[in-house]
């Protein structure tokens, strides 16, 4: 029975079920879904059941089968959903669908949340343009330029290596963070619950480091201590 | 050898996407290849008014994508040029009436065809960017030296990066150089400093460009002005020509020291 629920898995989606076929011999597998359908008849009466069936092999006379042997038991096989090419086409020859139409997700900016362990600083290798947006509990460093319109959140530390003119919250989750950057001029600067007051001028901009100290953010040349 | 798709896009509206669209597939045909051009902007096309092709237009892109017509009857040949072609947009629909795949197929069937194909793009960056960027092989973006339109840039810049169909080509519309002397406008080089991609094409700000965008005749159909010449430059930088960008002030040296930039980045 043990592996009879690893073998076949079987779970609610909103266009039926999704049935799961794990490893071993095509006849067993068939077999044992057959057995758990019978085992639950009522259960399956009249669903509607897509198959996932990985990399698997199928062809013409193995799917029809298991389709008509379905159909027997009032169950509509609607879709196979396979890595396999082979599988693919014939489930399409057969007029199954091939995908699980999901609603794509739309292309959201995702917030980098990396809480490794041991590590707690994501690194961007690329300059960050308008309307990207990058949070991390932990550090966040930048290779490239953070330009106007994107933001970056960290718990820790900001470091920039490239110019920085977007917008910075440092320090959500930790005292004593640091904001660095080769060139800056953000458009928002804020360190823990403290916001910059204003940019760093001109004598300022070029590898600073922005702190806090007494409760104020102050622009430093930013060495190496 | 099969047509490359160039799509025009922007992300803010009104910096001159169509304009360049039509200016450039005009360029194109002077230099006598084959061009199609395709009015992406479904519900609001404007592309036929700018090409003087208005009053031509019995199916559209909708019909062809929902089989009403064939692709052949949708194409209303210029009249001034043989080997230009619109495809306009339908005005009664919306961005949802046409998918990324359907761009993609009707594309493919132009491509063999064609030297070019080029898609005006609406504004935003929603569903009808991302119809015209899915069958783009190359895309342009037009921005103004303005704050808002750079930034808006950056933001396409970035979707365009996201949907790794980068890296994409500067256009610089509309460059006052008077104003820049003044220092009231962003220079080429802020601009370029900030967006980060190779630069195709300066256009200078031109009150020609508006009366032959009323009249349908686009202003690169003459070479006389200078805005009709910067766009038939950037179509000889399409085919692959190496053109210097063109000096709008002998006495100012903004242009040498841009184009040194440009051609230290090549």
């Amino acid at each position: 029975m043990e592996k009879t629920a690893q073998a076949v898995q079987i779970k609610g989606i909103r266009e039926g079920l999704l049935v799961t076929l794990g490893e071993g011999d095509w006849q067993s597998i068939f077999q044992q879904l057959l057995d758990q359908i019978e085992q639950n008849s009522a259960f399956f009466q009249g669903a509607r059941l897509a198959l996932e069936v990985g990399n698997r092999v199928l062809h013409a006379a193995e799917l029809g089968t298991l389709r008509d042997r379905l159909a027997d038991r009032n169950i509509t096989l609607w879709a196979v959903l396979s890595q396999s090419l082979v599988t693919e086409q014939t489930a399409q020859m057969l007029g199954l669908a091939t995908r699980i139409s999901t609603p794509r997700p739309e292309r959201t900016i995702k917030p980098l949340d990396t809480s490794l362990e041991g590590e707690n600083a994501v690194l961007l290798q690329r300059t960050l343009r308008s309307g990207f947006s990058v949070s991390s509990r932990g550090h966040v460093v930048v290779i490239g330029d953070v330009n106007p319109g994107a933001e970056i959140v960290a718990g820790g530390s900001v470091v920039v290596w490239g110019k920085l003119k977007g917008s910075v919250r440092a320090g959500i989750e930790e005292e004593g963070a640091v904001v660095c950057a080769l060139f800056m001029e953000p458009s928002l600067l804020r360190i823990g619950e403290i916001e910059a007051s204003r940019s760093p001028d001109k004598k300022e901009q070029n590898t600073v480091m922005a702190l806090v100290k007494d409760s104020q953010i102050v622009f430093e040349t930013w060495k190496i201590k | 050898m099969p047509g490359t798709v160039v799509t025009i896009t922007s992300g803010k509206g009104g910096v001159g996407k169509t304009t360049t669209t039509a200016n450039l597939a005009v360029s194109l045909a002077l230099a006598g290849d084959k061009v199609v051009c395709i009015d992406g902007d479904i519900g609001l096309r404007n592309l036929d008014v700018v090409l003087g092709l208005e009053n031509r237009i019995v199916y559209d892109l909708v019909d062809v994508v929902e089989g009403r017509c064939r692709l052949r009857q949708a194409m209303i040949r210029d009249k001034r040029l043989n080997e230009l072609y619109l495809i306009p947009a339908a005005q009664t629909r919306d961005k949802s009436a046409v998918s990324p795949s359907d761009m993609v197929r009707v594309c493919d069937e132009l491509r063999p065809e064609f030297d070019w194909i080029l898609i005006d793009s609406p504004a935003g960056i929603e569903r009808g960017f991302r119809n015209v960027i899915a069958p783009a092989d190359l895309i342009l973006v037009v921005t103004n030296p303005e704050v808002s339109a750079v930034r808006d840039a950056d933001r396409i810049i970035g979707l365009i990066e996201a949907e790794e169909k980068g890296p994409a080509k500067l256009i610089l519309n509309r460059l006052n150089i008077n104003m820049v002397k003044r220092g009231d406008m962003l220079t080429g080089e802020d601009v370029l400093e900030l967006l980060a991609i190779e630069l195709i094409g300066i256009i200078p700000e031109d009150e020609s460009v508006v009366v032959s965008t009323n009249r349908g005749q686009p202003v690169a159909l003459d070479d006389k002005t200078k805005a009709g010449k910067a766009f038939q430059n950037i179509a000889r930088r399409l085919k692959g020509e190496k053109v210097p960008f063109l000096n709008l002030d002998e006495k100012s040296d903004f242009f040498h020291r841009l184009s040194k930039i440009f051609s230290g980045g090549e």
